[in-house]
């Protein structure tokens, strides 16, 4: 996983809440083998319309999503973290999310950043005044910045500090095991020679 | 305080443990097959990362394959993309695999046990929510997600939190005629699904000692059904007696060494679980469920209930809507249900027991003319064992279907579906709406209650083959 410090990327608002993972990718793009691919079923039921926020070329380099509350709600599937990902995503701001998928994300090394209700609306207000316009996420000072002069925007975000601190890290859970080599190692040392194996 | 046989087990295997975090734990047996594995095997390749041990890893194909025409290639697409893809990451990360075709393919919970690879005191995992079959050795086996696969191939460890314990204490002897599946479908209607949540169940007395290997299999198969982590029987005899001799079994004196161990893994005296369930085996019937969740079930001798009879808004609502998708009026007695499909197989019943027990009721009696009859041995072995033995030509004679080894009707992902409407009787795990194919409805029943459905076309015991005289 890569390190996360901090990102300034184009700022997608989407303006709905409680979009649950069967609308971040129905069920029927689900069949890939591998991790990545799944961009295509990236909000799928809703791209059909050619005015949906993600069709339009201002966000078309978005890698910031600004998102209702209650994001990610529903089904367990790890692929609406992936999707978002292979779109291009590296951070969803919201003002809550649901477990699972928070957990997912961190799990993935996609940032979910929990900021205020209030924070959502002055950041979707912005970015109706510059389509386009980028916001930058700093882990490291959990802040999210947007505009400049008298009008920026800039307040903090919540996220649990073990995740933050995998993510600065680039660790997921994978890495932080393998970083306890040693111990696995006297462990398989110390098994019984009877205990089976496959080859 | 003594520690109970799950404990001992897990303790057993605790490679770190760390305030605040969960165990990381060493899983000596990894059970991959072809649905959940290949985004895990996509996740190593992406981050360079390789199978830390691919001689603790078995892999065999059973949810997709087809279980006629074996030998062509697989029809749909889909389930020969992921078939294809489990044997390159099989073949790129060195991991042994049993594909279709090979004579040890099979399910991957019937494959473990009858390879002697499932053994006592072991942890086993597999990307599947049924590997607590593998319990029935005393061993701890539970389902896990992608991710943890993952996890599990890079590191062969996994994060887990320690689970609460519980004990299903089952007294008495069952009746003739009356199986683990009842047993199991008995305990589940008594809990409700969700009432292992949480735990590692531990099934104990003298019910579940006369069980054989083959009966604790089904019983710990099926603790997901009530919402459990993971199921175990203590090791005894009976364990030890199933193993010995088995291809992967220790052998000699490292046979002696384990045997010593295993003999260590019980639960002391002393030992507290956190939850106790006592159930009286004496008193058990021939059960069957009636709706769309495991623990919707009757005894066979009992009608369909009136959903205003359940005490629970929530249950009554749910009898509501299982009894419009089942096509089924309260009060109408279980027996007069007429079956379309009967299916004997799967991880629940699919092994060579199941087969013996199925064919010995069939013998000398006919299909009944407007059911069909589906046999399904759990794995290549246990077809090869069966046609031994002869019972396939029991089955064929019969006029049942004698398939190939597969997971076949026990989900819809194969070409062994129900079509909308139709209803079975079927010794599988599930009845969830469209588990077995859309709008499908599906019974769940013990393999004498099978048997006996397919003879008479409704829902039967072997007792009612005798009472109307249908013999051929
Ligand atoms: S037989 Fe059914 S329950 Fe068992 S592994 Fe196959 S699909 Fe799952």
């Amino acid at each position: 996983m890569d390190k996360f410090t901090t990102h300034t990327g184009v700022a997608m608002p989407l303006k709905r809440s409680n979009v649950d993972t069967d609308q971040i990718i129905p069920a029927v793009y689900l069949k890939r083998v591998t991790r990545t691919g799944f961009e295509d079923g990236l909000f799928a039921a809703w791209r059909n319309d050619p005015d949906f926020v993600l069709n339009r070329p201002e966000y078309a380099a978005a890698s910031v999503l600004v998102a209702g509350p209650d994001f990610g709600t529903g089904s367990s599937r790890e692929h609406a973290v992936w999707a978002l990902q292979n779109y291009g995503f590296k951070v969803v701001i919201s003002s809550r999310f649901a477990d699972i998928f928070r957990g997912n994300s961190g799990k993935s090394g996609l940032l979910a950043a929990q900021v205020d209700e209030k924070v959502v609306q002055r950041l979707w207000d912005h970015l109706d005044d510059h389509p386009g316009a980028t916001v930058t996420v700093d882990l490291e000072s959990r802040t999210v910045k947007a505009g400049d002069g008298p009008d920026a925007i800039e307040d903090s975000f919540d996220i649990d500090d073990y995740t933050r601190w995998r993510l600065l890290e680039g660790l997921d859970d994978i890495g932080i095991t393998l970083g306890h080599d040693d111990v696995i190692a006297a462990f398989e040392a110390s098994r019984p020679s009877w205990k089976p194996a496959t080859l | 305080m003594g520690k109970t046989l799950a404990e001992k087990v897990w303790d057993e295997h605790v490679v770190r443990t760390a305030d605040g975090e969960p165990d990381l734990l060493y899983i000596d047996l990894h059970l991959i097959h072809e649905v959940t594995s290949p985004q895990a095997f996509d996740g190593l390749r992406l981050a360079g990362r390789t199978v830390r041990r691919p001689d603790l890893t078995l892999a065999t194909e059973d949810h997709n394959v087809p279980t006629l025409d074996w030998d062509k290639p697989i029809a749909d697409p889909v389930s020969r993309t992921q078939v294809e893809t489990l044997r390159r990451n099989a073949e790129e990360f060195g991991v042994r695999l049993h594909p279709l075709g090979d004579v040890e393919q099979g399910i991957v919970h019937v494959v473990g046990p009858q390879l002697g690879l499932t053994q006592p005191g072991m942890t086993i995992v597999c990307g599947d929510s049924h590997t607590s079959t593998h319990g029935a050795f005393g061993a701890i086996a539970f389902g896990i997600g992608t991710s943890e696969v993952e996890h599990v191939l890079a590191t062969q460890t996994l994060m887990q939190a320690r689970p609460k314990t519980m004990a299903v204490t089952v007294n008495g002897s069952l009746p003739p005629g009356v199986t683990a599946k009842d047993l199991v479908l008995t305990l589940i209607t008594h809990t409700g699904t969700g009432g292992g949540q949480g735990y590692i169940v531990e099934y104990r007395g003298p019910a579940i000692e006369e069980l054989s290997m083959e009966g604790r299999m089904t019983v710990c198969n099926m603790s997901i059904e009530w919402g459990a982590k993971a199921g175990l029987v203590a090791p005894d005899q009976t364990t030890f007696d199933y193993l010995e001799g088995r291809p992967e079994a220790p052998k000699g004196a490292d046979w002696d060494a384990a045997v010593a161990h295993w003999k260590t893994l019980v639960t002391d005296d002393d030992a507290r679980f956190d939850e106790e369930i006592v159930l009286d085996a004496s008193t058990m019937t021939p059960f069957v469920t009636w709706g769309t969740n495991p623990g919707q079930g009757v005894p066979l001798g009992g009608a369909v209930p009136d959903p205003e009879s359940f005490e629970e808004q929530q249950d009554r609502v749910a009898a509501e809507k299982a009894l419009e998708y089942m096509g089924l009026e309260a009060g109408t007695p279980m027996r007069d249900i007429k079956v379309d499909t009967v299916f004997v197989g799967s991880c629940t019943n699919g092994r060579i027991e199941d087969l013996r027990l199925a064919a010995d009721i069939i013998k000398g009696h006919k299909v009944d003319k407007d059911t069909r009859l589906l046999v399904v041995p759990g794995s290549v072995r246990v077809r090869m064992q069966a046609e031994d033995e002869g019972l396939d030509v029991i089955f064929k004679e019969a006029g049942a279907e004698w398939r190939g080894a597969g997971c076949s009707m026990c989900l819809g992902m194969n070409p062994d579906q129900l079509t909308p409407g139709e209803r079975s009787a079927s010794t599988s795990n599930r009845n969830f709406e469209g588990r077995q194919g859309k709008g499908g409805r599906t019974h769940l029943v013990s393999v004498p209650v099978a048997a006996a459905t397919a003879v008479r076309g409704t829902l039967s015991s072997p007792a009612d083959l005798v009472a109307t005289g249908s013999e051929a």
